[in-house]
């Protein structure tokens, strides 16, 4: 396929394919923990890291991880004291996060670089790049699967999993650190702005089709994969923006299913009247 | 032996008294009720004997540790008030939320062996809900949900069971068979309970002793005690009674 003849496309597949893997497992955990906004938070936030790691001439890569790392795990402390207004607590870091994005940008000479943050560049990646989402999405993949029960009872009943010997605090920070990384190399990748999407829409997705965890698990990585892919080749075809296109195959097909599932269950309903 | 003592226990939120100089016991293999009124204490003593909070005066001992440098909390099973009535739309199966459990046993970075699906199995087994095993919890009713709970509770097989509220928003025959459950659970495995209820009259059929919470106190009594009490009471209005047992 003609697609496939450039390397910047096979790149991109390839780095689409990874970060669909581990985004919506990190997301599943997010989403039942009643804490989407947390994607949104980090990913903002991590454009402040992008801003002060081009000022201070480092990866800004690292500087949106070591800002998505402070800023999550800023949340999970204000979370522990306000546990009932975790939402609020996303939202209070969420506007530091921009303001300080905001602020810092302006002495960014380099706003290429600080835009391609901002709505992602999936069709830019260098090898360096693809390694650094490989190795990450290897780190964060062994994460989820040795925390699989863990993350699990955590998510349910956090008081019920202290209780039951889950050293609660440790395995919060592992998946506080977790979340960081992945929120923030995903963002180089599709942008801050939709790296949230994407850690929420197939788990959506998967809910509505999983009937167990398991299974809400492997839709959504299995959803993912195909909105990455589909999303880029309509992209590439529709000349599109990759980013976007990926997130809005997401919530078509969304919208589909929650109309498949409600039309399916008037018809179990008449059949049975 | 004594699962759970407390000796003079105080406890205030602020400079308000929750609990004032609390002294009781629960024996291994005893069936126990907690009642009071709303606001009388009762989750508060829970949340001290859970060692979720510490008191302001006074001792907690749970299978004869200080409750402060007690570290075996996988012995004590408990069943929450709200139960999985937040988690309807929780996307897990019955057997996943009892498996959660089990995760100090199998281990951190373990994965679930057979025996670990077979202990699941036999805990939901206990509490007759073996054929839910693959249900997602929000296809169950109000009492199945709780019946998982319970299994949940059991298959660490703890020394003593604390069920807060559990038959809260159950209809009387599911409130029924889930205390039937309960007094087959003590009498034919010897699992000490103690259950908090608001529902006095029918939980006095089923229990041993009955603590009652009222007025920052408490007054260890027999069921018949209770029943007695209410009976004598029961022409004045609830808002007019003095307390709930007819002890104070």
């Amino acid at each position: 396929m003609a697609i496939f003849e450039y390397t910047f496309m096979q790149r991109a597949f390839l780095v689409g394919i990874l970060l669909a893997a581990i985004v919506p497992c990190v997301g599943v955990v997010i989403v039942l923990k009643r804490l989407s906004m947390i994607g949104d938070a980090l990913s903002h936030t991590s454009l402040a890291g992008v801003a002060g790691g081009l000022l201070l001439n480092i990866n800004p890569v690292l500087g949106a991880t070591a800002a998505c790392v402070g800023a999550a795990f800023c949340i999970e402390a204000i979370r522990k004291k306000l546990p009932r207004y975790a939402e609020m607590t996303t939202a209070i870091v969420m506007s530091a996060g921009i303001g300080l994005a905001g602020v810092l940008s302006g002495f960014v000479h380099s706003t290429a670089s600080f835009n391609s943050f901002l709505f992602g560049s999936i069709v830019a990646i260098s090898n360096q790049e693809l390694i650094w989402v490989a190795l990450v999405t290897i780190f964060a993949l062994l994460v989820f699967l040795f925390f699989y029960k863990e993350l699990f009872y955590l998510a349910l009943d956090e008081r019920a999993a202290k209780l039951a010997g889950v050293p609660v605090g440790a395995v919060n920070s592992i998946f506080t650190i977790l979340i960081a990384v992945t929120i923030s190399i995903a963002a180089r990748t599709v942008g801050a702005l939709i790296v949230s999407s994407m850690m929420v829409i197939p788990v959506a997705c998967g809910m509505q089709l999983g009937k167990s965890y398991r299974q809400t698990v492997l839709w959504s990585v299995g959803l993912a994969e195909l909105f990455t892919v589909s999303g880029l080749f309509l992209a590439y075809y529709g000349q599109l923006k990759p980013g976007g296109t990926i997130v809005l195959v997401g919530v078509v097909c969304l919208l589909l299913i929650l109309i498949g599932k409600t039309l399916l269950a008037r018809l179990c309903r008449t059949r049975y009247t | 032996m004594l699962v759970l003592e407390t000796k003079d226990l105080s406890f205030s939120y602020g400079e308000t008294p929750v609990l004032t100089n609390i002294s009781f016991q629960l024996r291994q293999g005893s069936f126990a009720a907690l009642i009071g009124p709303n606001g009388a204490g009762k989750s508060t003593l829970l949340k001290l004997l859970l060692g979720e909070l510490l008191p302001t005066s006074g001792t907690i001992q749970v299978l004869g540790k200080d409750a402060r440098s007690f570290r075996g909390w996988r012995r004590i099973g408990y069943v929450p008030q709200d139960g999985l009535a937040r988690h309807a739309d929780f996307p897990a199966s019955a057997r996943e939320i009892v498996q959660a459990n089990l995760c100090a046993e199998i281990g951190l970075c373990r994965f679930p062996k057979q025996k670990h699906r077979e202990q699941v199995q036999r805990a939901l087994g206990l509490v007759g809900m073996e054929k839910y095993g693959k249900r997602l919890i929000g296809a169950l009713s109000g009492g199945q949900r709780q019946r998982v709970l319970l299994a949940r509770a059991l298959v660490s097989s703890p020394d003593v069971m604390i069920l807060d509220e559990p038959t809260s928003g159950m209809d009387q025959e599911s409130a029924e068979d889930f205390y039937k459950l309960l007094s087959r659970l003590n009498m034919n495995r010897g699992l000490t309970i103690l259950m908090v209820s608001h529902d006095v009259e029918r939980i006095c059929d089923h229990v041993s002793q009955v603590y009652c919470l009222e007025h920052n106190t408490m007054a260890g009594l027999t069921p018949e005690q209770v029943l007695q009490g209410t009976r004598e009471h029961r022409h004045i209005p609830k808002e007019e009674r003095n307390c709930i047992c007819g002890y104070f």
